[in-house]
């Protein structure tokens, strides 16, 4: 199978798509001439021309409302955000517009937007620029969120989400850009709404995604030393969750442990806690603990910033935990 | 001053009671000692007393309703008092408020502790319903978790430990595997059946004997014993003592509470990190009842004559038949004896009855042919099999207990000395 990494994936994803359906165009900030901020559309301008590959004025709001009219009226935008902090700009136009759009019409208009970008944190980028935007989203009725991991999910997930016919906010990550990751050949797209068993164990189920997941991915190696076994479970879609896996999971290893990038007050933690508590409550064998970032703007100094984000003894302590062993 | 009338707990087990009957209605005056109901527990019917003086305003648990321990099932106060406050916060003893808070690294939030707990049992979901469907009690299992919790690794050791006993399959090998899907054949033929629901009694003597039976490794010694001089002492009570009636299970009380003496190996509690030997002999005797049975307890049997036992026991035995025994009356035991000679067994194995060590099984005294110094002669013999907890006692210890109580009964002029 040919590895590849996220970024390449996610070219392709594209690629294979405006390839696909002639509705299907890219808007942002320097995705044209400059091959995209994160390389993420390098050659596509050259390809499909720049009607097909827009660069847009600084100016997330308007560019955000003009993919809103464009995807009303038949086309499939896809909006790229340079990084999803600047969705705070276009804000009203995605929670109060691409998302009840469809509602408030009576069902008439569908906004087959996907807006995508990277979001939470890189390298000391700091407090305006760091942020872990699903938790803006996921809570909106109307909008579907993912959060892909890997180069096999990001590239089987865009294609899925360009394919939609709801808003999609599909985030990304800097630090995930480079990875490397089998992708498989050929056509092949991952559905919305589908979490992944990325490492089956028994003793614990840890729920991961995005940059998260490589680190409860690490922890797992580490523990299995220990001798204990640890499942991971990605959620891939945020909204709308996979819980059955979740839950699946839960019933057989008793124990769970929910990590997010974010600041972790009412975030997706809180809502898998929740579910985890009305459905397998029975075969909790321990309350679920979260694993989140601090409660705080992110620090521009760089052992502030390793301060407020989780680590990987943060991590194996809250597996022990709720394990019950030291 | 309003008072709260909350269930309370009668015995050591009990989790909830039920109003079999009301004494007292809404608006009656009770003084503090006034009997409010009678109340059914796991073990007898009580009698539950007030404990201030005031109009009963409020009666919240009807006739025939069960409520648990600790909850509220009535209010007395004055006449013009206002209750409402009482009536709006029903709480249980002990209650966990709120969790503590985690305090994030910059804000400070003030903890919220949990009040000191009462008798609340720290057990995690997974471990209750373990505990629920293997018949386990929680009050005994001690938790490795945090605080004290209960949780699924201490059931499990348990249930290994029960494992060859009639259980199905269970949920809990320690690598849990998902609820296997038992296919179940179709029955061909429908068997007709009467289902009953369990009685509080049943529930208790379930719970206990499911726990005694997986914590503590039985072991059994039988001998048997002789019994003629026993039966001719005794017929000679009959005759000369006209007023005492002594039964045989009086007399092995008697040589039992003497063997405990000079066996305190055997009057002891196994409790984990220790074992506590009991300064006083309580003899429990096991009686059936319709629905189950019961263990009045005779107190200080060592100190007590044959008559004072004979007459004691007369009178707790008849108590315990027509439910009517007080809790100090069924608890505190430290040995237990179970005679079901009456029914023609000639022995049996009895489940120790937690947290004693060792339980005394009766069998009937059978004529038998016997070989008596080369000769064969008709004999009256009677099996007696004890019950040992193999983590208290150890098989010589129980084995010269029991030789003790054969050689008692054997020469039982010991026991009216």
């Amino acid at each position: 199978m040919p590895v590849m990494t996220y970024r390449e994936a996610l070219n392709q994803a594209l690629r294979e798509e405006m390839r696909r359906d002639p509705g299907v165009f890219l808007m942002g900030e320097d995705v044209g001439v400059y091959q995209g901020a994160y390389k993420v559309s390098q050659g596509l301008l050259e390809e499909f021309g720049p009607k097909r590959v827009i660069d847009t004025p600084i100016s997330e709001g308007g560019f955000t409302g003009v993919g809103i009219g464009a995807a009303m009226v038949g086309l499939r935008p896809v909006v790229e955000m340079m990084t999803f902090n600047f969705a705070l700009v276009a804000i009203d136009q995605i929670v109060n517009h691409a998302a009840k759009i469809l509602y408030m019409s009576g069902g008439q208009y569908n906004v087959p937007m996907v807006i995508r970008g990277p979001g939470g944190p890189a390298h000391q980028l700091a407090a305006q620029h760091s942020q872990s935007m699903e938790s803006y989203f996921y809570h909106v009725p109307g909008l579907k969120v993912v959060r892909p991991g890997t180069p096999k999910d990001a590239k089987g997930l865009l294609k899925s989400s360009i394919r939609d016919s709801d808003p999609v906010i599909f985030i990304e990550s800097e630090l995930l850009y480079g990875t490397k990751g089998e992708v498989p050949e050929g056509e092949y797209t991952i559905p919305l709404g589908l979490a992944e068993v990325k490492r089956e164990g028994n003793d614990v189920t840890i729920v991961a995604y995005s940059k998260m997941l490589l680190l409860a991915l690490e922890v797992a190696e580490d523990l299995e030393k220990e001798g204990i076994s640890v499942e991971v479970v990605d959620p891939r879609t945020l909204r709308p969750l996979d819980t059955g896996t979740i839950i699946e999971s839960v019933r057989k290893t008793n124990r769970a442990v929910v990590m997010e990038s974010g600041a972790g007050f009412a975030g997706i933690g809180s809502e898998i806690g929740t579910i985890i508590s009305e459905q397998a409550f029975d075969y909790l064998d321990a309350p679920v603990e979260r694993v989140t970032s601090a409660n705080a703007p992110m620090p521009y100094a760089k052992n502030l910033e390793r301060a407020k984000q989780p680590t990987k003894e943060r991590v194996m302590k809250a597996v022990k935990k709720v394990l019950a062993v030291s | 001053m309003a008072i709260q009338v909350v269930m309370p707990r009668l015995s050591d087990t009990m989790e909830e009671g039920k109003i079999l009957r009301w004494l007292k209605k809404e608006g009656d005056r009770v003084e503090g000692g006034d009997i409010l109901a009678e109340v059914q527990t796991d073990k007898a019917d009580i009698e539950m007393e007030a404990f201030g003086s005031g109009i009963l305003r409020k009666v919240l648990v009807r006739e025939g309703e069960s409520a648990r321990v600790g909850h509220l099932i009535g209010v007395i106060a004055e006449e013009d008092e206002d209750i409402s406050a009482l009536l709006a916060a029903p709480e249980e003893p002990g209650m966990r408020l709120a969790s503590p808070a985690v305090a994030s690294p910059q804000v400070a939030v003030p903890p919220i502790v949990q009040p000191a707990a009462g008798r609340r049992i720290k057990a995690s979901p997974l471990a209750r319903r373990m505990a629920r469907e293997q018949g386990f009690d929680l009050s005994v299992v001690a938790g490795s978790g945090p605080g004290g919790r209960v949780i699924r690794r201490d059931l499990a050791a348990l249930a290994e430990a029960a494992a060859g006993g009639p259980r199905v399959a269970s949920v809990l090998p320690e690598r849990s595997v998902p609820e296997p899907r038992v296919a179940v054949a179709a029955v061909p033929l429908s068997v007709e059946f009467e289902e009953r629901e369990l009685s509080s009694m049943r529930k208790a003597i379930a719970k206990r004997v499911s726990q005694s039976m997986a914590s503590a490794p039985h072991f059994y010694l039988t001998v048997e014993v002789a019994m003629e001089k026993a039966m001719e002492l005794r017929e000679s009570i009959q005759a000369q003592v006209s007023d005492l009636k002594v039964t045989f299970t009086d007399m092995i009380v008697k040589a039992a509470a003497l063997a405990l003496v000079r066996h305190p190996a055997i009057n002891a509690s196994f409790m984990g990190d220790r074992i506590r030997f009991y300064s006083q002999v309580h003899i429990g005797i096991a009686v059936a009842l319709e629905d189950g049975l019961i263990t009045p307890v005779l107190r200080e049997c060592d100190r007590k004559s044959l008559a004072q036992i004979a007459r004691d026991a007369g009178s707790l035995i008849e108590r315990a038949r027509s439910q009517k025994l007080k809790p100090e009356e069924y608890t505190g035991g430290t040995f237990t004896i179970s005679n079901l000679g009456m029914f023609e067994i000639e022995e049996f194995t009895a489940i120790i009855n937690p947290p004693e060590a060792a339980i005394l099984a009766v069998g009937s005294i059978q004529a038998k042919p016997v070989v008596v110094d080369g000769q064969i002669r008709t004999g009256h013999r009677m099996r007696m099999t004890l019950s040992c907890d193999h983590r208290a006692v150890d098989g010589a210890t129980g084995a010269k207990f029991l030789q003790e109580v054969k050689r008692l009964l054997e020469h039982p002029l010991h026991l009216v000395l």
